[in-house]
């Protein structure tokens, strides 16, 4: 396992995890998330390409209420 | 027969490119329910609504997805870059926004002071820079300054939001004067965001001639938001109205309304 940093929390994941698996390990639906990987946008066809490091960032967001 | 004042005649109301169909624009932040937002949305005829970007809850506790409850199909989704205090923070949000894959529209808001909430104008005009290059269409949000106006419309902003007064103050039009001279100015739209309280504020600034307005406090912490937005609605098709049919000239003498002529002796 290797650690990661998923919206500011420290989380394990599989080493040779990519980003989709992340998503569906959180049970996240790829459709509805943007995600940032190492502040680098990761468009939804390369999530299942883009592996995770020990150390990285990521950032799941989607839109909230606002004004 | 009802006689009804030829609204058609209003000329259409585009940015950058796209025609909405109403003047009002509304967010959806501080509901006390979704359901509440929801019905407010449809009460005021808004084509537009405004959207946050933020992170996903990853314990999944809270289900603060606005596309659970709003059909973006129905809605036009705008995003904002509400919080960023930066040009690089509200850069990166924007972007963000932009990957949801809705439109390339963004409100843009580089804040500068905590407690007014009042816009960072340096770094508003060099974000407004960077995305107009990246080709997104750039609403910004700004204070009631003609020249930062003139500036943001120079830098390529699609629209040019000035505030009525700080967000969420509920103060209404501050600044009638300044809003009416940035309207006049500019070329591009210019939409008055931030501080309306209420359908007087709304009218008012419609009568300024401005192009639309966005608000969501005033609608969101209303007693009863159904219905303030459909006063709203109201409010801002009445100023609108009223600002193209011309009000009368202000006098500071009473001009008698019946004739002088045949009066008794």
């Amino acid at each position: 396992m290797i650690e990661v940093v998923v919206n500011g929390e420290r989380r394990t994941v599989p080493v040779d995890a990519t980003l989709l698996d992340l998503l569906g390990s959180l049970q996240l639906d790829p459709r509805v998330v943007v995600v940032e990987h190492n502040r680098q946008i990761v468009r939804r066809p390369e999530l299942e390409r883009a592996r995770l490091a020990p150390g990285d960032a990521v950032e799941l967001v989607h839109f909230v209420g606002g004004g | 027969m009802t006689v009804t004042a030829d609204l058609a005649r209003d000329v259409p109301f585009t940015i950058g490119g796209h025609t909405f169909q109403s003047r009002l624009f509304v967010g959806t932040g501080k509901y006390r329910s979704n359901e509440d937002m929801v019905r407010a949305i449809e009460a005021s005829g808004a084509a537009v609504v405004t959207v946050a970007v933020r992170r996903v809850p990853l314990d999944r506790s809270r289900d603060d997805g606005i596309l659970h409850h709003l059909d973006p199909k129905r809605f036009f989704l705008l995003a904002n870059t509400a919080g960023c205090y930066t040009a690089d923070d509200a850069i990166r949000y924007a972007r963000l926004a932009r990957e949801a894959g809705f439109n390339d529209f963004v409100k843009l808001e580089v804040i500068g002071d905590q407690e007014t909430l009042l816009p960072d104008v340096a770094g508003l005009l060099e974000a407004t820079r960077v995305l107009v290059r990246e080709g997104f269409k750039v609403l910004a949000y700004t204070n009631e300054d003609l020249v930062t106006a003139l500036r943001l419309e120079a830098a390529g902003a699609a629209a040019v939001m000035p505030l009525a007064s700080p967000i969420g103050s509920g103060l209404g039009l501050l600044n009638p004067f300044s809003v009416r001279t940035i309207k006049h100015r500019l070329t591009v739209p210019v939409v008055v965001d931030a501080g309306v309280g209420t359908a007087s504020d709304a009218c008012l600034t419609m009568e300024q001639g401005v192009d639309g307005i966005l608000m969501n406090t005033a609608l969101a912490a209303a007693r009863d938001p159904v219905a303030m937005a459909h006063a709203m609605r109201l409010a801002v098709e009445a100023g609108r109205a009223a600002f193209l049919a011309g009000r009368m000239p202000r006098r500071e003498v009473a001009v008698p309304s019946s004739p002088l002529e045949g009066m008794l002796d």
